[in-house]
């Protein structure tokens, strides 16, 4: 065993089993977490209780880990827990700054106070444990750089409030929402009237109730279910008049069906996936207006391609995901780069659809650089002369593939 | 020969030791609460890091049995835990139909009845066992799909899973169980909760070469370090998919079987096949990149050596 270093918290030589001030303090330490944005319950405090039982107290890393189990629940929540343990195990009185810092939004008043109540609690609760400790002064800089926002606001965006009729209009668009990519097989079944597979538990059963002298087979069918839908959609200057109304139709779509990462890109690239959640479509909105910060800016879609291959596309591309690129084609950076990750792409993903809304004139052609880096890479291509309503969108994208006379052929000579 | 469970975060790591498992201090103490506190392991990291072999060891220096579910997109109920034996099931209703000796009551319990059971990883993990409750890996539980996540849930909370035929089968004592993940998707929350949760990263340069010492002991000194340095450096690259430590073991072999003592660039371009499994990693990285890369790490380790010399 390694003596533990002075200043640990831990060594103040409190009794292994966690009665008291230690059990005390890891609630507090847990109130703390909950306050920087882990999603901390009481049946997890229970647990860390439990582990640090099973620990003990004698090493400082041992401690560390075993917390980490208990309340870390996905590698992006590692520096978090890192940083509010090292603060908070070490020198209460930074507590105050961390959790002002860990506010990843700007809070309500009522929030406000009750986080100062809690830090404020927290301190006193620290300090009557330090009465008689050496008052000691550390200067730690709390690098709070990673732990959320790293850009700085470059640009927000707000949205007008959708009205109640856009919002039924949205529903009735969306049910007519189909891809056009068939629904895939999965391995699971249903029963059937009809002759498939042979379903032999079903035929046990009804053979037993039914006590006759043959054994009549039960069919099984496989089930089919729509693949995940991932969307990328372009935000950039040139986009800018339809951004509302794709995210409108992200949101939609989200709300509608399970399996959907929303993306949007202009400069870098952005997972919105999680604030299309919220229920309601100005909410959501507001959010990704508020996070987003490189609206109607330029585009580099080779770039943001290459972040989405190497970070997004093993973990969203599973399970024979479909992609979905919303974007006019235009690229800042001259098209460099950008057909290698649309090739990355396009062998990643099940199938590629491109919907074009540039176009205000019939007679477009794919000439520009990025159009032409693009177009050999995807399934299909859906130009749109005028995306002025959710319903047109829908309508586009709901349009079967045909694969006989398929435009995609037609585009594609365009540029050869 | 079986072992007791270790009663200590140094004894889980002496443990790990024995089976010739390189252990971070960090997955010692996860793993020591796992056994202890009984509740499931939740691994997750990339590719290559070592995942499954801990089940692999753990199974192996405590002597109990390997149980491995590995899983797969519309993995079951019928593949994972039960199924009944239907062929014979109808065998057994003929031959009670040709003596007439049942009636339809008797026949049905008869039939729904253990002989008739084929058990499946889950229900063998939850069956008592000679040695000892049994080592479950549950391997690459991101294949799988949502529904089987839901199933999973109970089989983790109460260590029991329900057949309708049969009732609720309970494990006397529960199994050590081991869950690992790539992350190809986000497993459910409700699931993670029930388990130790532990990110298994890449390892630092000195546990690397701990861990080739161990598993790769014909690696000449000299080609092993460079070895490790040449792999550390990749994984700070921009690449496609990072060597894990699995790809630095073959790597280090495949070098030794040519009788390599150093590497030489013309050696990296030649087994660059076994380090990187893309084609764009692979195009990136050979000829001059390569050269490049080595010239780094050569002067690096000099450097190193002339001040451990000093």
């Amino acid at each position: 065993m390694t003596p533990p270093p002075s200043d640990d918290r831990m060594s103040e030589g409190e009794p292994r089993e966690a009665g008291g001030r230690l059990a005390e303090n890891l609630m507090l330490f847990a109130r703390t977490l909950r306050a920087a944005g882990l999603p901390v319950g009481p049946g997890r405090v229970l647990q860390g209780v439990e582990a640090m039982q099973a620990v003990g107290i004698e090493r400082r890393d041992d401690l560390y880990w075993a917390l980490h189990a208990v309340f870390v629940n996905r590698r992006e929540e590692h520096p978090l827990f890192d940083q509010a343990f090292q603060v908070f195990w070490r020198n209460p009185r930074l507590l105050d700054r961390l959790s002002q810092l860990a506010l990843p939004e700007a809070p309500t008043d009522e929030n406000q106070q009750n986080r100062r109540e809690i830090a404020r609690r927290l301190a006193e609760a620290l300090a009557s444990q330090q009465d008689g400790e050496h008052e000691q002064r550390e200067e730690i800089e709390i690098d709070a750089a990673h732990t959320w926002s790293q850009q700085e606001t470059l640009r927000t965006m707000d949205f007008e409030a959708m009205g109640q009729a856009e919002t039924a209009e949205a529903k009735r668009a969306i049910a007519r929402f189909r891809l056009p990519v068939r629904p895939m097989r999965t391995r699971r079944y249903r029963p059937s009237q009809h002759p498939g597979q042979a379903d032999l538990r079903r035929t046990m059963r009804a053979a037993l109730r039914a006590g006759r002298d043959d054994i009549p087979l039960q069919w099984r069918h496989q089930r089919r279910r729509p693949p995940p839908l991932v969307m990328l959609c372009d935000i950039s200057g040139s986009m800018a008049q339809y951004s509302r109304m794709v995210l409108h139709f992200m949101h939609t779509v989200t709300r509608d069906r399970d399996r959907v990462h929303s993306f949007v890109f202009g400069t870098s690239l952005t997972n919105i996936t999680h604030h299309l959640r919220h229920q309601d479509v100005d909410e959501a909105l507001a959010k990704v207006g508020g996070t987003v910060t490189d609206w109607e800016g330029g585009t580099r879609i080779g770039h943001c391609l290459h972040t989405f291959n190497r970070v997004w596309a093993r973990r969203v591309l599973g399970q024979g995901a479909v992609v979905l690129l919303i974007t006019d084609g235009l690229d800042r950076d001259n098209a460099e780069g950008l057909a290698a990750e649309m090739e990355r792409l396009h062998k990643s993903a099940r199938s590629v659809l491109w919907l074009n809304p540039l176009l205000r004139y019939a007679g477009y052609a794919p000439k520009s650089l990025g159009a032409r880096a693009m177009l050999p890479y995807v399934h299909d291509f859906r130009p749109v002369h005028n995306l002025a309503s959710l319903s047109e969108l829908v309508d586009v994208l709901s349009a079967p593939m045909d694969r006989r006379n398929s435009e995609i052929a037609v585009w594609r000579a365009m540029i050869a | 020969m079986t072992r007791q469970l270790p009663q200590s975060v140094d004894a889980t790591q002496a443990l790990l030791q024995d089976g010739a498992y390189v252990a971070d201090r960090s997955l010692a103490t996860v793993l020591y609460l796992s056994l202890t506190l009984g509740r499931p392991l939740f691994l997750e990291g990339e590719a290559g890091t070592g995942k499954t072999e801990i089940a692999k060891v753990l199974a192996d220096t405590l002597g109990r049995t390997l149980v491995r579910l590995q899983c797969y997109e519309g993995l079951d109920v019928a593949s994972a835990v039960y199924e009944w034996n239907y062929p014979r099931q109808m065998m057994e209703i003929r031959l009670s139909e040709a003596t007439g000796d049942r009636d339809r009551e008797q026949l049905a319990a008869d039939i729904f009845d253990e002989r008739f059971l084929i058990e499946r990883p889950v229900l063998r993990a939850l069956k008592p066992d000679m040695a000892g409750p049994p080592v479950l890996l549950i391997d690459e539980l991101d294949r799988t799909d949502e529904p089987f996540e839901a199933f999973l849930l109970e089989v983790l909370a109460d260590y029991q899973v329900t057949i309708p035929e049969l009732g609720t089968i309970k494990a006397p004592e529960p199994p050590i169980v081991i869950i690992t993940s790539n992350r190809t998707r986000e497993i459910h929350d409700a699931l993670k909760r029930r388990c130790y949760y532990h990110w298994v990263p890449y390892p630092a340069v000195e546990r690397e070469l701990e861990i080739l010492r161990v598993k790769a002991p014909h690696a000449p000194e000299e080609l092993s370090r460079q070895v490790v340095a040449f792999v550390q450096k990749l994984r700070d690259m921009d690449l496609y998919k990072l060597p894990g430590v699995a790809e630095t073991l073959d790597w280090a072999d495949a070098l030794t079987q040519l009788d390599k003592i150093a590497l030489t660039p013309e050696a990296i371009d030649d087994t660059l096949g076994t380090l990187l499994k893309y084609q764009d990693d692979i195009a990136k990285i050979q000829g001059s990149e390569a050269r490049r890369v080595l010239d780094e790490v050569k002067q690096e380790l000099a450097g190193q050596a002339a001040r451990s010399a000093s």
